[in-house]
């Protein structure tokens, strides 16, 4: 298959800031794939220069086979695009906001029951400024639904909303894909690319540094699962090392970690139970793709 | 085509819901009329050369129109639309540019002729204003001069980086031209000095040029220029200012 968007050493800079350095990647049809990095890393560099909203430096774009610079018309009929920065008049209708934004496009989907599906007909004749930040972000994905786009582009969709709102859109993205479109997510959240994307790329410093599935990445960092409990005074960690999978066994106090990977919990248990302990606190944690962003670059993804 | 109407359709009615510029642009204007025709009139008046005080004020508050649309209303609206994002979001759209740039051009055209149009009825009405000697010419200057000063507006909203500087210094110009230019009093009534300052400011000629066609049917020479002038020297100014971000 062709992929819907082939990137090759895209490279943009401002003045001196290397905002991007040397980007590549492909993303194939109908699949959810997540920009991911911190902020300022250079991911909304990176995918505004892929709608041709910004003419890069060097490198070459293509997107469902078009050039973003020089066919920039064509592209934007069959994409979707939910900006970052972007907002729309304060005073304007959500009804009147899609019905303009209809005239733009050859060809649309109805807007009327766009409102139904993202929730948003209760407030038809709501103005911009009055609505939630949840239904701000609907609005935008429904206008970025409007043209019944090929792939659809979303720049940190849910950044500034709470966690049930943050989990509604979610479950919107994966609409936006089971319809066959193909969804590129911006976002600095780890969990969201962890929830939603089929492929991610980790961007860090305008660079590539990991580009692979989420549970892919997760394994390859073969920092397998942890396991703590609470022990009593003298308990002999010893017992504990010769375990299938323990790789490390850490002791502080009575607080004890087990490092390892394969079924570490099971084994854990069933040698606490040979010697009949059974601690209150026993709990087991994996390892996740903020594990994955500190080991790749020494630090934490979050600000 | 289709496209653009939308625009101008939907742009006007965001300006008809801003109360302050509905205010500035229609309101005002009109009761400046009704407060000084309430005080000397439409008489004839010797200090005024021999023309009413209506006569006088009409083309000089269309003047204001003019002046506050390109020095306040434009600027400000593009700024902030820069600022917000809401360029940003259109030039995500298949939307021409040009397009976005020539509604708000026309919706601040159908502002301005809707505020003079609303004071020329009002003046007919309530105050026996007088008929203009060149009508279609009046309305060819008032067109142009609104051209002109949207082309400052355009200036403006390119080189100032943010909205409240441009609503900073949109009120720096425009304060002063209001007074002095004859848009809001007769500078018929001021001293010979400020007069003659008044000449360097180019809402005077506005109000000249409109003032010219309406009371003696010709068009001020001068003023003309300086219009046309203003107008050609801000296009060429803004192609190489004006920013979507």
């Amino acid at each position: 298959m062709n992929p819907v968007i082939a990137v090759h050493n895209l490279r943009k800079t401002y003045g001196p800031v290397t905002a991007v350095d040397t980007i590549s990647f492909t993303v194939q049809p109908g699949e959810i794939f997540a920009i991911v990095g911190p902020n300022g890393a250079g991911k909304t560099t990176a995918v505004e220069s892929i709608i041709g909203l910004r003419k890069p430096d060097s490198g070459d774009i293509r997107v469902l086979g078009l050039d973003p610079q020089t066919q920039s018309r064509e592209l934007k009929q069959r994409i979707g695009i939910q900006l970052q920065q972007a907002a729309l008049p304060s005073r304007i209708k959500v009804w009147e906001a899609l019905a303009l934004f209809a005239t733009f496009y050859d060809h649309t989907l109805a807007w009327e029951p766009l409102l139904e599906t993202w929730g948003l007909a209760e407030k038809r004749n709501a103005q911009f400024a009055k609505l939630s930040g949840g239904q701000k972000q609907r609005l935008f994905i429904a206008l970025a639904l409007l043209n019944d786009p090929e792939v659809v582009f979303l720049d940190e969709l849910t950044t500034g909303l709470d966690p049930q709102a943050r989990h509604t859109t979610w479950d919107a993205v994966r609409a936006i894909r089971e319809q066959g479109k193909t969804v590129i997510l911006v976002t600095h959240f780890m969990e969201e690319a962890e929830q939603l994307a089929d492929r991610m790329a980790i961007i860090d410093g305008g660079r590539v540094v990991a580009l692979d599935t989420p549970q892919a990445l997760v394994q390859g960092l073969q920092a397998g699962s942890r396991v703590r409990f609470t022990s009593y005074n003298g308990f002999d960690v010893g017992l504990l090392r010769p375990l299938p999978g323990v790789t490390q066994v850490e002791q502080n106090g009575r607080q004890i970690t087990v490092h390892g990977s394969g079924p570490l919990l099971s084994h854990v248990v069933s040698a606490l139970n040979s010697q009949n302990l059974a601690p209150a606190d026993l709990s087991v944690e994996q390892a996740n793709l903020e594990d994955v962003f500190l080991a790749l670059t020494g630090r934490q993804i979050r600000d | 085509m289709k496209t653009l109407w939308k625009m101008i359709w939907t742009e006007l009615k965001l300006q008809l819901r801003e109360p302050v510029g509905v205010f500035f642009t229609l309101a005002f204007p009109l009761m400046l009329l009704f407060i000084f025709g309430s005080i000397y009139g439409n008489e004839p008046s010797d200090y005024l050369g021999g023309h009413g005080s209506i006569d006088i004020s009409v083309p000089g508050y269309i003047g204001m129109i003019i002046g506050t649309i390109g020095m306040l209303s434009l600027p400000i609206a593009l700024s902030t639309y820069r600022e917000q994002g809401i360029l940003r979001r259109l030039q995500a759209t298949p939307l021409p540019s040009s397009i976005i740039l020539w509604s708000q051009v026309a919706v601040n055209v159908i502002m301005t002729l809707l505020g003079a149009s609303m004071l020329v009825i009002a003046g007919f009405v309530v105050y026996d204003l007088s008929v203009p000697q060149a009508s279609l010419g009046l309305l060819l200057a008032v067109i142009l001069s609104g051209f002109s000063f949207l082309a400052v507006g355009f200036v403006l909203a390119g080189v100032l980086p943010t909205a409240r500087s441009a609503q900073a210094v949109g009120m720096a110009l425009f304060y002063p031209m209001l007074f002095l230019s004859g848009a809001a009093m007769p500078r018929q009534v001021m001293p010979e000095g400020v007069q003659k300052f008044s000449e360097l400011l180019p809402l005077t000629h506005v109000v000249k040029l409109l003032e010219g066609l309406w009371l003696d049917g010709v068009w001020n020479q001068t003023s003309l220029a300086v219009v046309v002038g203003l107008l050609m020297v801000c296009l060429v100014i803004s192609r190489r200012t004006f920013r979507w971000e």
